[in-house]
């Protein structure tokens, strides 16, 4: 949003008389509408952000009633999280989705057109201050002027979704917020100035609100719910994969409720905010840092105002502008600045610092695959940071492959023989790509993205998968990327799809890569064990048959068993024996040697074992049913401070409740062959014009 | 089934000697294997001298414990007792029926021992050359896809049938026609004319060109079958009669004329009681048209396939001769085929009236 600002400056009196007057002179046959630049002056009036907002909803997310109602819960979620986080808090995030009567009556979820949110955190609360800015003006916000990583970033997310709720339904937002169980719990009601882009406030009263510390948003919106692809469900589906240590709790419009339970007990390393690198700046907002800068010098304000630039550094790049070294930043303008700039760009910098980002970790992305999707094979891989455009990233990969062994099974066994003309019901299933930007799932625009397009570019027939031209790999399969970044680069302000940088393609294929060697050597290993099985599976299968029909050919004279005996003795003989029992891991020898890999077998489950067993744990400890206000802080209590918990693993919650049902049951059947819902969205398929012409690129 | 009375054949024998391989393999502690010839043209010789196409000696080995093969051979097994079963019983069955007389589904598995009636084909086809017997002494018979007319009397399970008071039916030729199911009771025709297709036999035999020829008219509709091939082959040898064939003029008209007279390359062991080597073609040869004034829109463009078996043809050795080279060089150069049916163009009866009559005078035949 920050280019927007522009919009208000652009209706001065001297830019309007320049376009009233160039088109005059064609159309001079007709004078009588003619309008005087005094007229028009008048017409010309500031546009408020919010006013700009409620025509170009669009521009942030709000295009149409079901993908509204997704961004209003993103936002919200996406705020909670960012306080938690920073804060130093292991989240504890409540959503619910209620439909909202109309003329009456309550309809059905799938029919309802109007959702009331809410969101409930343990975060740290917000000061009462605050609370009717952060929540009804746009462009407010803590994110937007610092360089660090966050899922927010601009400050406009929860109060355009205020702003959304405020147009289709009238009703303000409402805000619970606590900052400790010694202060006061604040409910308020707030709504848009629009024209102004100020906060009005309804309704501002302490109340009793039975959470010690945290933050409750209420919004009511018009929306659509819909499930399947790009729904709500399944974006809070996909955050719990990529955020494995925060517990979320998922109230359906349709009554039911989703528990996602914590996995990973320790907060991600807390990004340090940086400074700006003189590479990542563009020339405007260096002119703006030139005015704003505390410093007196020009190689004070590069030394100070930037990262990687040393007073040394600074002054040799001064030198080599011709510029005197205690120029006076606010005197620089026009061309001196431009050539200024244009010089330190050709410098040589060191890249910026990279602890600005922090990762999700290998362990922490498998976790949250194995919790939530059931697969055979989990790898993860972080690769190391990288750099574009003078911002720091960091690309993550994580893949989950196959079936568990019990479904397997299951599909092995058809109820009734097979007569001719029926074959096993084949499988063409797509692999399923889940995108990440800081750890929030992105839904839409899925082929405009680039991490999507470095999938699609990526060999996967070397890895043992199959792949047709164009078109994302075949098979049970999804396929994780994340990208972390204090400053990740969309291609809009709706935030949907990652911008296709050559440095950031670059990394997600490397990333994608040693995925794809991890399970292909997995999948090579599997297919040589699997190959000597259904080698004297055969055999044991036939040697019946061949009994059988020799004692018929005798006469029914025949030692059968000697035969049969003497028959499967040879057969063991021929396929390696123990060998192939090894092979197929039937003697329990142990991990496959790939690294930050889980391979789950009808035995159990191999690599990084402590965490998978872990999660088996957490499920079983997990109550399914939450009331949502009666659940404050139960494990949290310990874990005071940033500090104190990382690097802290809360145990001793096993047995707690171990009563409760198994949590199992949570892991979502991602593979299941009828849950068909990941057909691309109308949007999505306009603008992919690749994968559109695949089944023909097939011959 | 086996009753007290019932002789073990030697059909029946030999098929028992596979179990026996199978069990002698398992008590060495060997993997069982059959040796069957392979039925291909790189195992086919034409002998010059006897006329006849020969199965080589080139044998492939089937066992059972390669992976490949095991499948194969298990239905060689369940193939050989099905087979054993009608020695027995002595009944005769199709190979559809042998299909679905040893398909089932294995125990603890939902894999069936054949899947579609061309796993089980080929399976039969081994077991006859490698046994060297017979289809009729497996007791498989294919359809009754034939018929014949003319001046001959058949003994058949004690029936009389003469073939000359059949009307324009005639008799449909069982597959099976050894001298022990058929018998040639008498015979005084002059000629046997063999015909591709069922609509000339039947134009012929409604006109009673039998008759008038003395002839004794056979189609097999199509690829004639092995009943039709060893009828006209018996009729050839037991009463010395000269056997014309009759086919379109197109590369596949040609191939049939060719196992009538030196028998096919997929079961050349059978050329022996089957194949025909004095046997003629009488046309449509590639020269009729001009000859007997076919106009040119009455041919078929020769398609891609055509032209290829056709040079396929011309590279059997059988074919060799300069005749033939010719014959099938002037078709491709006039680059049209013709059906027998394109005869009609110039009279319904052309055939029976003009083609067959002048060619018989003319003795107008390819060797």
């Amino acid at each position: 949003m920050a280019k927007q600002h522009p919009i208000s400056a652009t209706s001065t009196p001297d830019s309007a008389r320049s376009e009233s007057e160039s088109p005059v002179p064609k159309k001079a046959a007709r004078p009588a509408q003619q309008v005087t630049a005094v007229e028009m002056g008048a017409r010309q009036r500031e546009i408020s952000v919010s006013e700009f907002f409620t025509k170009n909803r669009h521009l942030l997310g709000f295009d149409n009633p079901r993908k509204a109602l997704l961004t209003c819960v993103k936002e919200a979620v996406d705020n909670a999280l960012d306080a938690c986080e920073e804060a130093g808090i292991l989240p504890d995030v409540t959503v619910r989705l209620d439909v909202v009567p109309t003329n009456g009556a309550a309809p059905s979820a799938s029919q309802a057109t109007r959702f009331r949110i809410t969101v409930t955190d343990n975060g740290p609360g917000i000061v009462r201050q605050q609370i009717p800015r952060i929540f009804a003006k746009l462009l407010y916000g803590s994110k937007f002027h610092r360089m660090r990583m966050s899922r927010g970033q601009q400050g406009i997310g929860i109060s355009a979704a205020g702003m959304y709720g405020q147009l289709t339904t009238g009703k303000p937002v409402q805000i619970i917020s606590r900052i400790g169980p010694k202060a006061a719990a604040h409910f308020f009601e707030v709504q848009i100035d629009t024209k102004k882009n100020e906060p009005l406030v309804h309704e501002n009263k302490q109340i009793e609100w039975t959470q010690p510390r945290g933050t409750q948003v209420t919004l009511e919106v018009e929306g659509k719910y819909q499930k399947g692809r790009a729904s709500v469900d399944e974006w809070l589906e996909q955050t719990s994969i990529a955020n494995p240590h925060v517990r979320l709790i998922y109230h359906t419009p349709e009554g039911e409720t989703k528990d996602y339970p914590r996995t990973y007990h320790e907060l991600p390393p807390s990004p340090r905010e940086i400074k700006p690198h003189p590479y990542g700046i563009e020339f405007g907002m260096f002119l703006k840092m030139l005015q704003d800068t505390k410093s007196h010098s020009i190689s004070g304000f590069l030394a100070s105002d930037f990262c990687r630039v040393s007073p040394q550094l600074a002054d040799d790049m001064c030198k080599a502008a011709k510029l005197p070294a205690h120029t006076k930043p606010r005197d620089l303008k026009g061309a001196a600045a431009e050539t200024f700039y244009r010089t330190i760009q050709e410098t040589k910098i060191m890249a910026p610092p990279t602890n600005c980002i922090s990762p999700i970790g290998e362990k922490a992305i498998l976790s949250g695959l194995y919790k939530q999707i059931k697969g055979e094979f989990y790898t993860a891989v972080s690769r190391p940071p990288a750099v574009y455009r003078g911002n720091p990233f960091i690309i993550e990969a994580g893949l989950a492959y196959g079936r568990r062994p019990e479904d397997q099974n299951k599909t092995k066994q058809p109820t009734a023989p097979k007569a001719e003309g029926e074959h096993e019901e084949d499988d063409s299933e797509l692999a399923r790509v889940i995108r990440y930007a800081n750890r929030v799932p992105l839904l839409y625009q899925q082929s405009a993205c680039s991490t999507f397009k470095a999938v699609l570019g990526t060999t996967w027939k070397n890895y043992g998968v199959a792949q047709s031209r164009g078109a994302l790999p075949a098979g049970p399969m999804v396929i994780f990327v994340h990208m972390a970044s204090v400053w990740v680069p969309f291609t809009s302000e709706s935030k949907e799809a990652i911008a296709d940088y050559d440095e950031i393609q670059k990394e997600i294929t490397l990333a994608l890569r040693e995925c794809g060697r991890r399970l292909g050597l997995f999948l090579r290993r599997r297919e040589r064990a699997a190959s000597e099985y259904r080698r004297r599976n055969i055999f044991e299968l036939y040697i019946e048959e061949v009994v059988e029909a020799c004692n018929r050919l005798k006469g029914g004279k025949l030692a059968k068993e000697k035969l049969k005996g003497q028959l499967q003795k040879i057969a063991n003989s021929r396929t390696g024996g123990a060998k192939t029992d090894e092979a197929l891991g039937k003697t329990g020898a142990g991990p496959e040697g790939l690294p930050h890999s889980i391979i789950v077998t009808e035995e159990g489950i191999e690599g990084e074992v402590d965490l998978a067993s872990r999660v088996e744990s957490e499920a079983v400890a997990a109550p399914v049913q939450t009331p949502v206000e009666a659940n404050p802080l139960r494990d949290e209590k310990p874990v005071a401070t940033a500090t104190k918990a990382q690097g802290k693993t809360p145990t001793g919650m096993k047995g707690k409740d171990a009563k409760r049902p198994k949590g199992k049951a949570a892991q979502m059947a991602l593979f299941s062959g009828s849950d068909r819902q990941d057909r691309p969205d109308r949007s999505d398929r306009r603008d992919r014009p690749v994968s559109a012409s695949k089944p023909r690129g097939k011959k | 089934m086996a009753t007290k009375q019932h002789k073990t054949t030697p059909v029946e024998k030999k098929l028992i000697g596979l179990a026996d391989v199978v069990v002698t393999a398992a008590e060495r502690s060997k993997d069982p294997t059959f040796a069957i010839p392979i039925r291909a043209l790189s195992n086919v010789s034409f002998n010059p001298r006897k006329g006849l196409i020969e199965m080589g000696d080139k044998k492939q080995t089937r066992s059972f414990f390669n992976v490949g093969m095991a499948k194969k051979f298990m239905q060689t097994m369940l193939v050989a007792d099905a087979l054993a079963e009608l020695q027995r019983a002595e009944l005769t069955t199709s190979l559809r029926e042998i299909y679905y007389r040893t398909k089932h589904t294995i125990q603890d598995s939902h894999e069936n021992t054949f899947d579609t009636q061309d796993e089980s084909d080929p399976v039969i086809e081994d077991l006859e050359v490698s046994l060297a017997a017979l289809r009729e002494e497996l007791h498989v018979r294919a359809e009754n896809s034939g018929s014949i007319v003319g001046p001959v009397v058949f003994g058949d399970d004690g029936d009389r049938v003469d073939c000359s008071k059949l009307g324009k039916g005639g008799y449909s030729v069982p597959s099976i026609v050894e001298p022990e199911y058929l018998e040639i009771r008498r015979c005084t025709a002059d000629f046997v004319l063999l015909v591709e297709k069922g609509t000339q036999w039947n134009r012929l035999s409604e006109d009673k060109f039998w008759r008038r020829y003395n002839c004794v008219l056979l189609t097999g509709n199509g690829q004639p079958p092995r009943g039709v091939r060893r009828l006209a082959r018996r009729l050839h040898e037991e009463y010395r009669l000269p056997v014309y064939v009759l086919v379109d003029n197109d590369p596949w008209g040609y191939y049939i004329y060719s196992v009538v007279k030196q028998g096919s390359i997929n079961l050349a062991f059978e050329s022996q009681r089957m194949a025909i080597p004095k046997a003629k073609f009488i046309g449509l040869s590639s020269a009729d048209p001009e000859r007997y004034g076919l106009p040119r829109n009455v041919g078929i463009k020769l398609n891609e396939k055509d032209i290829a078996r056709a040079k396929e043809l011309m590279n059997y050795q059988w074919f060799k001769k300069p005749s033939w080279q010719a014959e099938i060089k002037r078709m491709l150069a006039s680059g049209l085929k013709y059906e027998l049916d394109a005869l009609a163009n110039k009279d319904f009866q052309f055939l029976t009236k003009k083609y067959l009559p002048g060619k018989l005078k003319d003795k107008d035949w390819l060797d």
